[in-house]
């Protein structure tokens, strides 16, 4: 079984390289046109948590690492220089040094040093006299002490803990380096950067535009003169105006599967791809208060789901079904089949399942004559109430009448944060396909997205061991075991794992979207247009 | 007369205060603010963050102390910034008022151009198959939701022409230009021009069978000059009470048209100025519609005495 996700692995990673290497000699020039789903709210991407922000403004940037462009799965393995030369870790895996490239300019001309990394990650840790106005992932450096720098071109992080995964999370497209001398007012709306294309201007609703960036220190790169978004909320006018020509690209991954058939009909030259975005459609229960603090009630409720009839109503069949970690062939970290199917509520005899979950219900309580009435909280978007509806359906069979409850997006977070929900339906998206990010942030005892409040300190401690541990098969077990126990406690039940579509016109080259992250694939200096 | 006036333009002012309380409320009773959506994306709400940034953009101020200020500025010419794109409200709302202004004006003349003459045909076609056909076809026009036959359009203009007509910045050629403008004020105007057309209809049958038409024929008028001359004329004023009640209602139907045919106009850009709990670009947008609805009716009601001499505003 290992041998054959090898294999897929193998595969996967060679795949975009043989799609590069068959299109010949890369051609400079040309305007990428994108049409972009929606309009950031800045160009901040350290302020911002949405891919929105990072498709556009990703190639503005540099990180110190970043995980290689043309490889599709984002690895340990795939992480590579990119302001920094190389990188060294202490032999108690408590130091990470980076040195750093000399002669790299910023977009407004100041030169790049190690300043700029230890402005930006005192920002992003809260330490510095700027604030940004907004800091979601301040909790990827909670086991970072500080970051120091030696001469212009080093600079150091000291951890708190050995954590081999803070290289993955500084690799992602969320982890740009920021200049020390733009104030992060001036970062949201007009952002300078080091990377292959200068921002232009960003008028809101309307259009972003970037041009290529003629200094940029990896020689000969970018290809393309520049990249406009042309935002466009509706998405039909949207596909219409991919199908007609006059966008070389959609957005990434925002075509839905049955968007899809109608993009191959209309245009059946354009190059289309289906991949996973770690994104998982899951329940959430609000275990502090009854019903849900009853487990029996819980666990009935991990039983009735039959994912199949999801996966298949929403996606036709294309999506993925786990636990906490994204599905193999696209995740690195999900518990292997035989696994999986062990867990109360995945094995394949639906049937069974249920009558089980029934017989929880009447020790609870309930039963055909005595039915549960909770409210099923969701946002009113369709992502969300399609699921939430398929939910309250399979819920009926075992005396639970749900309804409804379709929330105003501005009030969804406030509302889960106050716990004013009993049962939720909720999509969690992970920007790195890394257990860290993953299990410290949703499933941690106080974490702000730990909406559950699921607490659990045996887990808690095996958390760290997997976040502790250099060797990569030793974690892997570990994760399994973690994410098995997840499930089983029904902490944070998982229905499926989704993919999404995304185009581009055939002359379109070196385009490679990620399958296990829907943020880190966009920094764009290898495409080129075969025209 | 003149008093007239000064009493309308009085009223006017005490309507435009009123409004301006009432949106400015509205917002504010509306759960969420910018705050909450800006960290939606983030899935979690930090109380500290939240109350920081509630305090830089004001609004942890009491209610009319931000009503206060708002109005002070507003006086002063000073709209304030936008909470998103953190630029003055004014630079942000005035390079789109002229789509809007096109757009709708477009709109306003291809459903005066259309909807009067087609009006006055099957009226004096009455019972006819023109008739009846302009009957069939005003009513599909008002049954049509405007994003509907929008997508229409865009959908056979990419199936049979392998172009789509959405708004671009920069038109190569005058006849881009114009039908970057004219096919999206043809989708919102038609239902404009349905309107428009029975309304004329129904005015003229009342007006034809006026004792003065039958004494214009009996003298030997001409069709063209009964038809024209003495009955539209005549006919007229409802239709220009609708047009001017039809300026005022555009705005819905352009909010819908602006974002099926990407248009940055004002009204896509109040949508998503309300998407995102905008205050600045809320209050003064609407207040700018306000105005403009304000002046629309005053202007229709000038216009009622400047068509028929025996209406007079007396003091």
């Amino acid at each position: 079984m290992r041998s054959v996700q090898a294999l897929a692995a193998a595969v996967l990673l060679l795949l975009p390289a043989y799609d590069v290497a068959s299109a010949g000699e890369p051609k400079q020039g040309g305007i990428l046109r994108v049409y972009h789903r929606d309009s950031p709210g800045s160009a901040s991407i350290h302020e911002g948590a949405t891919f929105s922000i990072n498709v556009p403004f990703m190639p503005v940037f540099n990180n110190l690492v970043m995980f290689k462009q043309d490889v599709a799965q984002n690895s340990a393995d795939s992480i590579v220089p990119d302001l920094a030369e190389s990188w060294a870790w202490s032999n108690d895996g408590k130091k990470l040094t980076f040195k750093l490239r000399q002669g790299v300019k910023w977009h407004d001309g100041k030169p790049f040093t190690s300043a700029d990394i230890k402005c930006t990650f005192d920002m992003l840790m809260g330490k510095s006299q700027q604030k940004f106005r907004q800091n979601p992932r301040k909790s990827w450096y909670n086991q970072v002490e500080d970051v120091t720098t030696n001469g212009d071109f080093e600079a150091s992080f000291s951890l708190k803990r050995p954590q081999p995964a803070l290289l993955s999370l500084l690799a992602s497209g969320y982890t740009p380096v920021y200049p020390c001398h733009v104030s992060p007012a001036d970062m949201r709306t007009k952002p300078v950067g080091t990377g292959p294309f200068k921002f232009v201007e960003f008028k809101a609703n309307e259009s972003i535009k970037l041009t290529k960036n003629p200094d940029y220190f990896k020689k000969g790169l970018p290809h393309l003169d520049g990249i406009e978004f042309t935002i466009i909320t509706n998405r039909s006018t949207a596909i219409l105006g991919f199908v007609s020509g006059k966008f070389d690209m959609t957005f990434p991954t925002e075509v839905s599967i049955p968007l899809l058939k109608e993009v191959k009909s209309q245009a059946p030259n354009a190059v289309c791809v289906v991949e996973p975005v770690n994104v998982s459609t899951n329940i959430i229960v609000n275990s502090s208060a009854p019903p849900f603090d009853n487990i029996d009630i819980r666990r009935a409720l991990a039983l009735v789901l039959d994912r199949k009839a999801f996966v298949s109503i929403l996606y036709e069949g294309q999506a993925d079904i786990g636990g906490t970690m994204l599905p193999a062939p696209g995740g690195l970290w999900a518990m292997p089949k035989e696994m999986l199917e062990s867990i109360p509520g995945y094995g394949p005899d639906v049937n069974a399942n249920r009558e089980e979950a029934r017989k929880l219900m009447q020790k609870a309580g309930y039963g055909p004559d005595k039915r549960l009435a909770v409210k099923v909280a969701t946002r009113n978007i369709p992502i969300y109430r399609d699921p939430a509806v398929i939910l309250i359906d399979q819920m009926k069979s075992i005396y639970i009448d749900g309804d409804l409850d379709v929330v105003d997006t501005a009030q969804w977070f406030p509302k889960v944060a106050r716990k004013d929900y009993s049962l939720g339906l909720n999509l969690t998206g992970n920007a790195v396909d890394d257990p860290d990010q993953s299990f410290y942030e949703n499933y941690s005892c106080g974490s702000e997205r730990n909406y559950t409040n699921y607490c659990n300190r045996e887990i808690e401690k095996l958390f760290d061991e997997q976040s502790m541990e250099k060797d990569a098969a030793k974690r892997k077990k570990l994760v399994w075991e973690i994410d098995k126990k997840l499930q089983e406690d029904v902490a944070r039940p998982i229905i499926l794992h989704s993919r999404a579509g995304s185009c581009w016109q055939p002359y379109v080259k070196g385009i490679t979207i990620m399958v296990n992250s829907s943020y880190n694939g966009y920094r764009y200096e290898d495409v080129w247009m075969d025209k | 007369m003149f008093a007239y006036i000064v009493r309308r333009l009085a009223l006017m002012l005490v309507t435009l205060v009123g409004i301006s309380i009432i949106i400015f409320v509205l917002l504010r009773v509306v759960p969420g603010n910018i705050v909450d959506i800006l960290f939606d994306a983030a899935g979690f709400v930090d109380p500290t963050d939240k109350a920081n940034l509630e305090k830089e953009l004001g609004l942890d101020l009491p209610i009319y102390q931000q009503y206060l200020n708002w109005i002070g500025g507003l006086l002063h010419g000073d709209l304030g910034y936008s909470y998103v794109s953190e630029k003055p409200t004014l630079q942000e709302i005035l390079p789109r008022i002229p789509i809007t202004a096109k757009l709708a004006g477009l709109a306003l003349l291809f459903s005066a151009s259309i909807g009067i003459p087609l009006g006055v045909l099957s009226a004096v076609h009455q019972g006819s198959r023109l008739d009846y056909t302009m009957r069939v076809v005003s009513l599909s026009g008002l049954s049509l939701p405007s994003f509907w036959l929008g997508l229409l359009i865009l959908m056979a203009s990419v199936s049979l022409f392998g172009h789509m007509p959405i708004y671009n910045p920069n038109p190569k050629t005058w006849t881009e230009a114009f039908a970057i403008y004219a096919v999206p004020a043809m989708a919102v105007g038609f239902r404009s021009a349905a309107l428009t057309m029975r309304i004329t209809r129904s005015s003229m049958l009342e007006i034809l069978r006026q004792d003065y038409i039958r004494t214009a024929r009996a003298k030997g008028a001409s069709e063209t000059s009964v038809n024209y001359r003495h009955a539209l004329k005549n006919a007229i004023l409802p239709v220009i009470t609708v047009i001017g009640i039809e300026a005022a209602f555009l705005i819905g139907g352009l909010i819908v048209t602006e974002t099926v045919f990407n248009i940055p106009g004002v009204a896509r850009f109040l949508v998503e100025a309300l998407r995102w709990r905008d205050y600045p670009i809320v209050q003064n947008l609407v207040m700018l519609i306000a105005v403009v609805v304000v002046v629309a009716n005053f202007t229709v009601d000038m216009l009622y005495a400047a068509i028929d001499p025996r209406i007079r505003y007396g003091d």
